[in-house]
């Protein structure tokens, strides 16, 4: 795929990634009969969370469809992908500390403490924001290995996130979205786990010693 | 196991009055109550009217004075999950419900038992709007005019044995007509219970409409019970079955997470629940930026019902 390809994709991917926006906004200003219904505060807290919730899901499956399809200039979308669920993620929480607690800090600061599905998704947040920071090339470069990693992070970050989204369900009724992203997420990290098995096992048999101290986040396909 | 609810009172005190009639004036007020046969129905019977609106309603004259929220708002937020998880879910599906015929089955620990028809259920009795602050346990709130009863004095007519102390109701479980039914959420059918004397309290209100209409089927057509110091889901909704018992009864939420969901439910901004707070509430209508309100002990209904729960802890009994 020609660079100028990639180029186009990535302003689509831009596009699509700022639908979930768009279409709250219209909805606030009640255009065209749209509306953000009842409950609006609601409404703009779940859709921002489940958006960057799908986001989230979305960046982790770029490495296995990469390392399966063999197409590897799929990680020059992650990126953006990552930044957009940073983005819709602090949609939700400035949605919940404006517009649902109205500033009330000290609300806040007992529901962090207290309530432990507050308390796991606000650290989620917390543990996204060095990652959206380091997520440009100059940091790329600067933290070298180092990089790779800190943006490991991403996965207990996801793991955190689909523990949020859990706890916040009214009871185990509600159970069958939340059992979903338990399951692709199951996927999602299950593929890595088999990845990097496949690696250690492939350095093991390596007679080359240099390929036995590649580093771990060098790829490796394998055979 | 024996409430601390029930301390004190004798059965005496709890058996509805008509049992304490002569023969004769039971006999006539069952006429009445069309529980038997009668010629002629008396002048305000109730009905459900087929053009869909009630005519000339009674007003309530202790209607909340909070501002009443919009029909569509109403009627368009539900929770009702024979019908999806959704909030717009019952309002989408529930099209598929077939309110009439309708009748209720009544069971138990009561004289008259068997089952009756809607229309024998209201006849005897005087519909009017009555607008009550409604709070769910999700921590937000509508303001409704409702059009109903008092529970109590359809219950008295089933005559409920001194040995009544709970009664419990159970919704429509069909799944032809309700999509939710086939996804096991909850264990169906619907059910929720109160005591005899919160069943019996002036407050509670067998409802058959709002906003002067019918009630919308997402809102729990034809009957639904709406107990406005409560937790908006201890009101059962499209009720088929009314049972009269001695022990305290299942309820759905309770029997779905247990700490979560008591028995008893009453509105209690300090009892929070275990994911949230209760200590606010947001009041739909409002819009994006209007703040929280402070919740209201027993929805702001203390003064009425507070002597229900005298003695009872009311952090244990949630």
């Amino acid at each position: 795929m020609t660079t100028r390809r990639i180029a186009i994709l990535k302003v689509v991917l831009f596009g699509a990634c700022l639908v979930p926006l768009v279409l709250l906004v219209l909805k606030a200003v009640g255009l065209a009969s749209m509306s953000l219904g009842a409950n609006p505060v609601e409404e703009l807290l779940n859709t921002c969370g489940k958006t960057g919730l799908n986001l989230l899901m979305l960046t982790l499956c770029v490495t296995p469809i990469r390392r399966a399809t063999g197409f590897n200039r799929l990680v020059s979308f992650r990126r953006m992908l990552g930044l957009f669920a940073f983005f819709y993620v602090l949609l939700h929480f400035l949605t919940y500390v404006l517009l649902d607690l109205g500033l009330a800090w000290d609300t806040l600061l007992a529901d962090i403490a207290k309530r432990p599905f507050i308390t796991v998704g606000f650290t989620a947040l917390v543990l996204l924001v060095p990652l959206a920071v380091t997520s440009t090339n100059g940091f790329q470069r600067r933290l070298g290995r180092n990089w790779v990693k800190l943006h490991r992070l991403v996965y207990p970050i996801a793991v955190l996130a689909l523990i949020h989204y859990w706890w916040q369900i009214k009871s185990k009724a509600d159970i069958g979205d939340p059992l979903l992203y338990a399951f692709l997420l199951t996927v999602l990290l299950g593929v890595r786990v088999a990845h990097w098995r496949s690696v250690r096992r492939q350095r093991a048999t390596s007679v080359d010693s240099k390929a036995a101290m590649a580093p771990t986040y060098q790829r490796v396909e394998p055979p | 196991m024996r409430s601390q609810l029930d301390r004190g009172i004798k059965p005496s005190e709890i058996t509805p009055e008509p049992a304490f009639l002569s023969r004769r004036a039971v006999l006539a007020g069952a006429v009445a109550a069309g529980l038997l046969p009668s010629i002629a129905p008396p002048a305000d019977a109730a009905t459900i009217p087929p053009g869909g609106e009630f005519a000339d309603l009674k007003k309530w004259p202790d209607s909340a004075t909070d501002k009443v929220n919009t029909f569509q708002d109403i009627t368009t937020y539900n929770n009702f999950y024979e019908f999806g998880t959704g909030k717009g879910d019952p309002s989408a599906n529930a099209g598929t419900l077939k309110t009439k015929p309708w009748s209720v089955q009544v069971t138990g620990e009561a004289a008259k038992l068997g089952t009756f028809t809607l229309e024998d259920i209201l006849k005897p009795h005087t519909l009017e709007e009555r607008i009550y602050r409604h709070r769910c346990v999700e921590a937000w709130s509508m303001v409704v005019p409702w059009v109903g009863f008092p529970l109590a004095d359809l219950l008295k007519r089933f005559e409920p044995t001194s040995k009544a102390k709970y009664v419990q109701f159970f919704s429509l479980a069909d799944k032809d007509q309700m999509p939710g039914i086939r996804y096991p959420v909850l264990d169906w059918p619907y059910r929720e219970g109160l005591t005899i004397e919160e069943a019996m309290h002036p407050l509670t209100l067998a409802t058959v409409g709002l906003y002067g209409k019918v009630l919308p089927n997402q809102s729990g057509a034809p009957l639904r019970i709406v107990i406005p110091w409560k937790y908006g889901f201890k009101g059962t909704k499209s009720v088929v079955r009314i049972h009269f018992l001695e022990r305290q009864p299942q309820t759905s939420w309770n029997m779905a997470a247990a700490s979560e969901y008591g028995f008893y439910s009453n509105v209690n901004p300090k009892k929070d629940h275990p994911r949230w707070s209760q200590a606010t509430e947001r009041r739909l209508g409002g819009g994006l930026f209007a703040p929280r309100i402070p919740t209201q002990m027993f929805n702001g209904y203390a003064e009425q019902v507070a002597q229900l729960y005298t003695g009872l802890d009311l952090n244990k009994n949630y």
